[in-house]
């Protein structure tokens, strides 16, 4: 029976003052001795529930076991049995609500760092040269299109491509991760990594093709009809962005997340001018919203350089959705948060920038339809934020391009995509669906989640056609 | 799948405009009057939009103006045939509703010229009257006169100082049509913004239905960033997916206009690095 310590093993993080100024990755990772010393406090339970936790069930306890003894090529294949971006992974899942929060320990103590030692066990694997699933040895002839190369794309991808089927995946903008690559910021998490799963996929023979919108360039009936795909998934993301709708919000200085995000990490905005996009520099950054996305729009505002940088959320801290980690995070590079706080009109100075938001208190009253408090405006509150930029985070709706194109697709009254949640099927044959353009605004994982059940089932769906049409055809 | 976009003619419409026709058969495949594509020349450049001024399914090419307006566009026009643009996606955005019948006004300001040559070739394949009137500060800075006038029942020439054509605006030339009774029952205009605004102004006046191609800054152009959102009717749209083509008659140019100088300060730096002037 292991000594077991009570708190998380601390992962060492850069400087506050230091990353203020810095793209640089911020948690530096475990060193091995940390890393075994927290795979130790594992207790190994008959029944490992943290897995059921998991939206892609990795083998929690199993990688583990093979960290405290050191094992961490052990630990990498079993992780990879169920789980194709654990370097990613490892750095944005909100772990909080996920495995940890099912650990037994977390009764009394820490919960086990499940998410620190996938990523330590993930970067061991990178520095080792590891990583590449093994190529199928059976080649089948049907061909699968994958619309958009985010986390469930680039999933249903693996998984297929591990299968034996030709697969190619299409990205309308010029570079490939979709939210890993225009969302999350470098300093969270390098693109380093999100270039070496590509590449890992491209040497399993996945096909990558950029500039195509789906939609657009090709409709989904384009791709079935005439260019001899035979089924299709469509993981576009939650990518259309959800302003406020109120007065002066068309200001210059007023971004979407998405736009901001977009500029700054996809186009290279804090190196302008060696990169020509460029982004307003920030005096006092305003950040509406509290999620992720928040999160990080208001951690690239000082990165950018702003003196002060504000989250405004009309509920409470209780309410917010971001990760505790980087919340904390953000607290400790000086993040201002203004809670119980609803904007109500932007103001602007006479050449048109935003140079400030009316906003009004607000407390909370009864739980609305998300199970939340709603915020009630306090009469007689209201008050003036200055602010030379601000960014809208909150949340964003499907894109519509697929479904507006796409004969006979199903969609819900948010736009978003109806499937059969157990296999990502839509309404129209040979088509699936996962992640956000299903869901709405969610996270990496359980796009991820989304992708592997549409993986298996689309296989499925192709060995059940193959069945029917071409019976005595030995397609293996 | 092949998405290159190579270069295989150039012409030097003027010193700062020229035309590429490009062999990009995905992108031609859906192309239809009133879209754009984005493109990118260089790794650490910008993305820009670019009206498409004509395409051909048959031969798989898309054919692009481009007005050098800053770093991006002058690297692009200074691409040559045999070359490829790094980055070349569309057709994107809305194609223009067009009318079937009636007798329409297509008013191409500068090099917004090459942006109305589509709609003049779809309205005369429909069997719609076509005039059209170009303009230009001075007579080489005319551009496309003969395509657009091998597509126009009516083709009218101005130029500020009256080098050719029509002496003062496009506006001034179409008010005196309209004046004559023209007759005209549709009008479509692409320009510079203070153009359009008085295209609009003057078709209101005469309760003239008019569309313009609005152009504003863009970054992904598929309806992902909201950087392009300009109020119409006193709605917040993206001219990404939801135009480029608005009603003349509901757009708020002057928020338009002045979103469009959100980075000109930025722009100057990247063009004197470059050794661009402006």
């Amino acid at each position: 029976m292991p000594i077991v310590y009570p708190h998380k093993t601390e992962m060492p993080c850069r400087d506050p003052e230091e990353r203020r100024r810095s793209w640089d990755e911020v948690a530096e990772g475990y060193t091995v001795e940390r890393a075994i010393a927290e795979a130790r406090r594992c207790l190994s339970c008959q029944d490992p529930v943290c897995e059921q936790g998991c939206p892609v069930n990795v083998p929690i306890r199993d990688f583990v076991r093979h960290v405290a003894l050191g094992d961490f090529a052990g630990a990498a294949a079993a992780i990879r049995r169920r789980n194709l971006l654990p370097a990613i992974c490892g750095r944005v899942c909100p772990v909080e609500h996920q495995c940890e929060s099912r650990c037994v320990l977390a009764t009394h103590q820490d919960p086990v760092g499940i998410g620190r030692l996938e990523r330590y066990v993930a970067d061991w694997e990178r520095a080792h040269g590891g990583g590449e699933a093994a190529a199928s040895e059976v080649w089948r002839d049907q061909k699968v299109a994958i619309v958009g190369s985010g986390p469930s794309g680039l999933t249903v991808a693996s998984d297929l491509a591990q299968l034996g089927y030709p697969v190619t995946i299409f990205e309308a903008l010029h570079a490939f991760g979709g939210v890993l690559r225009y969302g999350i910021p470098q300093y969270r998490m390098p693109k380093e990594i999100v270039d070496e799963d590509i590449e890992h996929l491209k040497a399993l023979g996945v096909e990558f093709v950029r500039d195509v919108i789906i939609g657009k360039t090709v409709t989904i009936d384009q791709l079935i009809d005439e260019l001899g795909y035979s089924a299709v998934f469509v993981g576009t993301g939650a990518g259309s962005p959800v302003f406020m709708n109120i007065p002066g919000e068309n200001l210059k200085g007023i971004y979407s997340a998405n736009e901001f995000l977009t500029r700054v990490n996809l186009m290279h905005a804090y190196s302008f001018p060696e990169y020509d996009t460029p982004v307003r520099r920030p005096g006092r950054a305003a950040v509406i919203g509290a999620g992720d996305t928040a999160m990080d729009a208001v951690r690239c505002s000082i990165r950018l350089g702003a003196e002060e940088a504000h989250i405004v959320y009309r509920r409470s801290e209780v309410e917010k959705g971001a990760r505790a980690e980087d919340y904390e995070r953000a607290r400790d590079e000086g993040v201002i948060f203004d809670w119980l706080t609803l904007p109500k009109r932007f103001l602007g100075d006479e050449n048109g920038w935003v140079r400030g938001i009316e906003c009004v208190r607000t407390e909370l009253g009864e739980p609305d339809e998300s199970g939340r408090r709603r915020p009630v405006p306090v009469p007689g509150s209201e008050f003036t934020m200055e602010a030379d930029i601000v960014i809208i985070a909150l949340g964003t709706n499907p894109n519509p391009l697929v479904p507006r194109t796409t004969h006979g697709l199903e969609v819900d009254r948010h736009g978003c995509i109806v499937t059969d949640p157990k296999t990502g099927a839509t309404s129209r044959e040979g088509v699936f669906a996962g992640g956000d353009i299903v869901t709405g605004a969610a996270t990496v994982i359980l796009a991820m989640g989304a992708g592997r059940k549409a993986a298996v089932a689309i296989h499925e769906y192709l060995q059940q056609r193959t069945a029917a049409h071409l019976p005595d055809i030995g397609r293996t | 799948m092949d998405t290159t976009a190579r270069i295989i003619e150039k012409r030097d419409l003027t010193d700062v405009t020229k035309l590429f026709v490009v062999h990009a058969p995905l992108v031609a495949r859906n192309a239809a009057p009133g879209q754009f594509v984005i493109l990118r020349v260089t790794e650490t450049g910008e993305r820009i939009p670019i009206s498409i001024t004509d395409f051909s399914r048959a031969a798989g090419t898309i054919t692009i103006v481009i007005q050098v307006a800053g770093r991006t566009s002058a690297l692009a026009c200074a691409l040559q045939p045999g070359e490829e643009f790094l980055d070349f996606a569309g057709p994107l955005g809305q194609e223009v509703p067009l009318p079937a019948a009636g007798h329409t006004v297509l008013i191409g300001g500068g090099f917004g010229a090459g942006a109305v040559f589509p709609l003049a070739r779809e309205l005369r394949s429909r069997g719609v009257r076509v005039t059209s009137i170009i303009g230009a500060r001075t007579r080489d800075l005319v551009i496309l006169a003969d395509l657009l006038g091998s597509q126009s029942d009516e083709l009218h020439v101005c130029t500020n100082d009256g080098s050719l054509g029509y002496r003062g605006f496009v506006t001034g030339r179409l008010e005196e049509l309209l004046d004559a009774g023209a007759g005209f029952t549709h009008c479509f205009a692409v320009g510079p913004m203070p153009m359009m605004r008085a295209v609009a102004s003057a078709a209101r006046r005469r309760r003239l239905p008019a569309m313009v191609s609005l152009d504003p800054l863009m970054v992904d152009g598929t309806g992902m960033c909201g950087g392009c959102r300009v109020s119409v009717g006193g709605k917040s749209l993206f001219a990404c997916v939801d135009g480029p083509f608005f009603d003349a008659h509901q757009v708020d140019f002057d928020e338009a206009d002045d979103r469009l100088t959100t980075y000109v300060e930025q722009e100057k730096l990247a063009c004197s690095l470059a050794g661009l002037g402006r």
